[in-house]
C-alpha cells in the first residue's frame, strides 16, 4: 500500500514539474455568493421559516402548533431525544406513544423521531444537525416525520457563516427539505429513504 | 458510408427514449439558468472563481494529497492509495474481509461505477447493494447509468414497474410514488442488515480532512446511520484547499446539477463517529484512487481534473440530448465524458478517440459548466492528438479534394467558376447520398462563389 501511494505522488510530481507556475489560489469575497438582497434587514427566525417552506419543509414555533399537526396527521408514535422529553411531555398530553429510546429492529414502528438540531441557515431554509446534538443518527432519519429543535439564537444568515462554524464535529449535515428524487421520469417523489415530512421547531 | 460508433447507436435510439431524454434535460437545463441568473448578479464571475479554485487544487495535488492525508489520519481515519482499478476494488475487499464482513450498502459514487466494485465484489463473494433509487434500478436490471445525476433518465415508469416485479418487489404498479415506497421498505432493511457503508465524495478539504457528500434522497445518510464501517471512495482530484470555499462550491454544485439552491442533504464527514453516539461507523476508511488521473494531470487536457460531477454539460448538449448516455460507451457520458473517458484509458487512448468528434463545438457546455472548464478546447485538443497518433476515423468525409483546393489558389479560383453548374444541376445527382434526402424538400440557394472577391476587389480603398 505504501508503495502505491509513493507511486502515486511521484507521478503527481512527474506531471507537475513542467509547469512554469502553479495556479493560485483566487482570493474572493464570500459574499459574492450570498442572497444579500433576501437577507438585508431581516429578522433571521422570521426569513428562516419563510425559506423552509420554499424546500417543502415545515416550521412551528410553538410545541402546542407541532402536537395539533401531528395528532392531525394520526402520527401518534415516535421516539423523543430523552434530553428534551421532560420538558415536551406535558404538552403532548394522551393518544401519543412516545420512546426515548430508539429500537433499530422496530424502525417503522416509529412515524415520527424529534431531536436537536446544531443551529438553521436563513437564507436557504437549511436545517443544521451534527453529533453533538443528536442523540441518535437513526431517529433523526428512519422515521416519516422528522422535527428537529432549533433554539432562536442558533440561527446563522448564510452558508459561509455555517461553513465557518463546523467546528471539529465528526457528522454536520444540512438538511433542505425532505427526503427526494426525481430518478423516475424527472417526477419529484417525496420520502425516499429519509423522512417524507421535514420539520423545524423553533424554540 | 460508415459511421461512427456514437452515430450508430443514436440511429437505435427509440424515438421515445429520445424524446423522454431530451424533455428532461432541457428542463433541468431551464430551471438551472433561471436560478443562477435570477439569484447571482454576475453568475459567470462565480464560475470562474470556482473554477480557479479547482485548477489551483489540481496544480497543487503533491502538496495538498500529503496535507488531507495528514488531516484524515489524525481525525482517526485510515488511508489507503490505489493506482488501478483492480487495486482499489482489492483494498475494498481487504477490509471487509479484516473486518469479517459480508453486506455492504452503497450510496451513489462514480468512482466506484468506474472500477466496477460492485461486480467485483459479488464475484467475491460479498453482497454490493445500490441504495440510490437509480443505481438500484440500474443494478437489478443489470444496466448502466446513462447520466451522472440521473442514471435511469433512459427509462420509463412502465419498464420500472416490470422490473420491481420481476423482483418481488410488489404487483405491477408504475406510479412513481409507488415505486419510490416500495424501494424504502425494500431497502432500509438492508441497510440495518449491512456491515459496510460505501460513499464517494464530492469535495474533501485539506484544510480539516471533512469529506462532503451531497445527496438528495438521504441514502448515504443511512449508510452510515446503520452501518459500523465506512468506507469512502475518492478520486485524487477532489481535494479542495480551504473549507471557506465549500460554501461557494456547494452553492454552485446543487443550482447546477438539479435546480437546486442547496441539496436535501449535504454531509460534513471528517472521521469515525463520536463515542456518545449509538448510530454510525466506528471505523471510516479512505480510499485515495489514481486509476488514470495522474495521466490525465500530465496532459494538456487537466482541466478536466476541475470536473464536480454535475451533469449541467450533458443537459444542455444537443449530442447528448440525441443520443443519450449510453452512446458514449463510458462510465462517464456527454462532453465531460467525451473528454475524461478516453483520457481515463491512458495507452488504450484510441478505443475512445472517436468521442471527441462527437460534438458540434457550440460551446453550450463551457457557458454552463460551474468550473468552467473550457470543454470545446480539451475536445480540439484529443481531435489533434488522435491525428498525431494516427488514430482511423470511420465516417470522417474524404477531405483530401477539399485540402488540394483550399491549399492552390488557382485551382480554388476555377472552382468558384465552375460552381455555377450546380445551378443548373438536378441535385439528384450530386454524389452525396446525404444530399438527396435533404433536396427533396429544399432548394439550394443559387450559386454565388466568387462574389466576395469581386466585392473585395471592387471596394473602394481606404
Ligand atoms: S464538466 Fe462541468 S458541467 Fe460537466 S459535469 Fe463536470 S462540472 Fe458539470
Amino acid at each position: 500500500m505504501t508503495d502505491e501511494r509513493e507511486a502515486i505522488l511521484a507521478r503527481v510530481h512527474q506531471a507537475l514539474a513542467p509547469l512554469p507556475r502553479r495556479a493560485a489560489l483566487p482570493e474572493y469575497d464570500s459574499e459574492i455568493a450570498v442572497l444579500r438582497q433576501l437577507l438585508a434587514g431581516r429578522d433571521l427566525v422570521e426569513l428562516f421559516t419563510e425559506r423552509i417552506k420554499r424546500v417543502n419543509g415545515l416550521a412551528f414555533t410553538e410545541v402546542g402548533a407541532l402536537v395539533a399537526h401531528l395528532r392531525a396527521n394520526g402520527w401518534l408514535h415516535g421516539y423523543c431525544d430523552p434530553v428534551l422529553w421532560p420538558r415536551f411531555a406535558p404538552l403532548f398530553g394522551p393518544g401519543f406513544t412516545v420512546e426515548t429510546a430508539f429500537d433499530r429492529k422496530r424502525v417503522d414502528d416509529y412515524a415520527f423521531g424529534l431531536t436537536r438540531a446544531a443551529g438553521a441557515i436563513a437564507e436557504s431554509g437549511t436545517i443544521v444537525l451534527n453529533e453533538a446534538a443528536t442523540s441518535r443518527r437513526l431517529a433523526a432519519l428512519a422515521p416519516w416525520v422528522h422535527v428537529a429543535v432549533i433554539e432562536r439564537a442558533e440561527i446563522f444568515a448564510d452558508l459561509p457563516h455555517a461553513i465557518a462554524a463546523l467546528g471539529s464535529d465528526p457528522n454536520v449535515i444540512w438538511i433542505t427539505g425532505p427526503s427526494k428524487t426525481a430518478d423516475v421520469e424527472g417526477i419529484l417523489i417525496e420520502g425516499v429513504h429519509g423522512p417524507g415530512v421535514q420539520i423545524a421547531l423553533v424554540l | 458510408m460508415k459511421f461512427q460508433p456514437i452515430d450508430q447507436f443514436a440511429a437505435t435510439l427509440p424515438p421515445d427514449k429520445r424524446a423522454s431524454v431530451y424533455q428532461s434535460t432541457k428542463a433541468t437545463h431551464e430551471k438551472r439558468t433561471k436560478l443562477l441568473f435570477d439569484q447571482f448578479a454576475d453568475p459567470n464571475r462565480l464560475r470562474e472563481i470556482a473554477g480557479g479554485i479547482k485548477q489551483h487544487a489540481i496544480e497543487n495535488l503533491d502538496t495538498l494529497l500529503p496535507r488531507v492525508e495528514a488531516k484524515l489520519k489524525a481525525n482517526g481515519v485510515r488511508v489507503h492509495w490505489a493506482a488501478t482499478a483492480d487495486s482499489a476494488c482489492a483494498t475494498v475487499l481487504g477490509i471487509m474481509r479484516a473486518r469479517g464482513a459480508t453486506r455492504m450498502v452503497k450510496a451513489k459514487t462514480m468512482v466506484s461505477e468506474e472500477i466496477e466494485l460492485a461486480p467485483y465484489l459479488e464475484k467475491h463473494g460479498m453482497e454490493a447493494l445500490e441504495t440510490d433509487l437509480g443505481e438500484f434500478i440500474v443494478q437489478i436490471d443489470h444496466d448502466h447509468p446513462s447520466h451522472i445525476v440521473r442514471p435511469i433518465i433512459h427509462k420509463n415508469r412502465r419498464e420500472i414497474a416490470t422490473s420491481f416485479e420481476r423482483e418481488g418487489l410488489g404487483a405491477y404498479d408504475d406510479d412513481p410514488g409507488t415505486i419510490t415506497r416500495r424501494a424504502r421498505h425494500f431497502l432500509r432493511h438492508k441497510y440495518l442488515a449491512a456491515d459496510v457503508g460505501l460513499t464517494g465524495a464530492n469535495f474533501i478539504s485539506a484544510e480539516s480532512g471533512r469529506i462532503v457528500l451531497v445527496t438528495n434522497e438521504g441514502n448515504s445518510r443511512f449508510c452510515l446511520a446503520a452501518t459500523k464501517c465506512h468506507i469512502a471512495l475518492v478520486g485524487i482530484e477532489k481535494v479542495v484547499a480551504r473549507d471557506r470555499d465549500l460554501a461557494l462550491l456547494l452553492n454552485l454544485l446543487g443550482r447546477s446539477a438539479t435546480a437546486q439552491e442547496l441539496t436535501a442533504y449535504t454531509e460534513f464527514i471528517s472521521g469515525p463517529k463520536a463515542a456518545a453516539q449509538p448510530d454510525g461507523p466506528e471505523e471510516m476508511h479512505v480510499i485515495f484512487v489514481d486509476n488514470g488521473r495522474t495521466e490525465v494531470l500530465a496532459s494538456e487536457c487537466r482541466e478536466i481534473l476541475r470536473c464536480i460531477r454535475c451533469g449541467a454539460c450533458l443537459n444542455v448538449c444537443p449530442v447528448y440530448r440525441q443520443v443519450s448516455g449510453h452512446g458514449y460507451r463510458s462510465v462517464y457520458p456527454g462532453p465531460v465524458g467525451a473528454v475524461l473517458s478516453p483520457l481515463l484509458l491512458g495507452k488504450k487512448f484510441p478505443q475512445k478517440a472517436d468521442l471527441a468528434k462527437a460534438s458540434s463545438l457550440c460551446g453550450a457546455c463551457h457557458e454552463v459548466c460551474p468550473v468552467n472548464i473550457p470543454i470545446p478546447d480539451l475536445l480540439l485538443r484529443l481531435r489533434h492528438r488522435a491525428k498525431e497518433e494516427s488514430v482511423p476515423s470511420p465516417g470522417t468525409p474524404p477531405m483530401g479534394a477539399w485540402a488540394l483546393l483550399a491549399s492552390q489558389p488557382t485551382a480554388w479560383k476555377a472552382a468558384l467558376a465552375g460552381g455555377r453548374v450546380l445551378n443548373y444541376l438536378p441535385a439528384k445527382l450530386l454524389p452525396v447520398p446525404a444530399l438527396h434526402t435533404w433536396a427533396a424538400t429544399h432548394t439550394l440557394p443559387p450559386w454565388r462563389g466568387g462574389e466576395f472577391r469581386k466585392w473585395l476587389r471592387q471596394r473602394p480603398k481606404p
